[in-house]
């Protein structure tokens, strides 16, 4: 068993996890999840079998890492006595790009598996079988996630 | 459907191109705060070309003329995958090999983990890292400091091995009579070492 250095994964991966983490997570929660997940990874690193398709497996500690900020995101939240028709765009801290896709704002609105498999399928080009991987669901349940968001996100266009 | 995912990845292309260095730079920091940092490497700047740098917790491992790459790939085989390039860790190791190449250092603070090295190997090396600056040995003198008179070949093998050159100065090693010998990173480079140290003339 002969596991490359872990650099090289920062090397090939860092970009394309981080902007996964900026589409799915948002902007502002991106920077945390980002060195969550790679810590969680090199914890895991010396475990893992060099067969294994290390791509899914850093996208898959990504996903859910997007799922704990979210989840963590929604305990934090105050309750307010008017919830607004449209939820407002979260506040941007200093020197944060506002000029930030609309769509991006919907794709976070989809079930965090919805996302995850939404990005990594129509963005990426991620092929079915490791799309399942990454999802930790079958081909078929991977499938159907993906089919779900983006019909969900173009319901939100046509409305 | 087609019409969303062509949006999607249009607007993917406006995603930041590139992880914020400040991002990369305390990934190091809390792994190493973790525990997790098991190697860090760098590659420095030095008058005999580019050093590949690497560090432990114990202190410098290697040191190679090889690309940064290449002790990447070895220290991940022979002492952990958890291996990461973090200049800001091997701070000292540049600054002390910086004074010594300017004349300015004439020993090594840095410690050295020795963890690379076993047997007759180390032996040979550790009494190599005794010999001072400006001053020789031979390689039948280490050999027999080592504890095998005999192994004078050997004991060129194991300087040629040396995992940290200039800080163990495996080059202050000549041959009975004088001749320069081998190094491991050529004869060019130990011969400028020598001269820097004014062990031979200018």
């Amino acid at each position: 068993m002969k596991l490359p250095p872990f650099q090289s994964l920062l090397d090939a991966h860092s970009g394309e996890i981080y902007r996964f983490l900026v589409a799915t997570a948002g902007p502002v929660e991106a920077d945390d999840c980002f060195q969550e997940t790679w810590i969680s990874a090199m914890r895991a690193y010396p475990r893992v079998r060099s067969s294994q398709n290390l791509r899914a497996w850093l996208f898959r500690i990504a996903k859910n890492k997007a799922i704990d900020a979210h989840r963590a995101r929604g305990r934090r939240a105050v309750p307010v006595a008017d919830v607004p028709e449209t939820a407002a765009a979260p506040a941007a801290p200093g020197g944060f790009d506002i000029d930030e896709p609309e769509l991006w704002a919907a794709v976070r609105e989809l079930p965090p598996k919805q996302r995850a498999a939404v990005y990594c399928r129509s963005v990426l080009g991620i092929p079915y079988d490791e799309l399942a991987e990454l999802l930790e669901c079958s081909r078929d349940a991977a499938r159907r996630s993906v089919h779900e968001g983006l019909k969900r996100l173009r319901e939100e266009r046509t409305q | 459907m087609n019409e969303i995912e062509e949006m999607l990845r249009r607007d993917a292309s406006r995603l930041p191109a590139e992880v914020p260095v400040a991002l990369h730079e305390s990934l190091a920091e809390r792994a190493a705060k973790e525990g997790l940092l098991d190697v860090a490497y760098a590659e420095l700047d030095s008058p005999i070309g580019p050093l590949a740098v690497a560090g432990t917790t114990r202190g410098l491992v290697r040191l190679s003329y090889a690309p940064a790459e290449e002790i990447a790939e070895e220290l991940a085989v022979k002492l952990s995958p958890r291996v990461i390039r973090s200049p800001a860790k091997l701070d000292d190791v540049r600054r002390e090999l910086d004074e010594y190449f300017e004349g300015k250092r004439t020993e090594f603070d840095v410690p050295v983990d020795w963890s690379l090295s076993r047997g007759f190997f180390r032996r040979v090396l550790e009494r190599t890292a005794r010999i001072r600056y400006g001053q020789v040995g031979t390689y039948a003198q280490v050999a027999k400091e080592a504890g095998s008179p005999r192994a004078v070949r050997a004991a060129g093998n194991a300087l040629n091995a040396n995992p940290v050159p200039i800080v163990v100065p495996c080059h202050r090693i000549l041959r009975t009579g004088g001749d320069l010998g081998g190094y491991g990173g050529g004869v060019d480079r130990k011969e400028f070492l020598l001269k820097l140290e004014g062990v031979i003339g200018v």
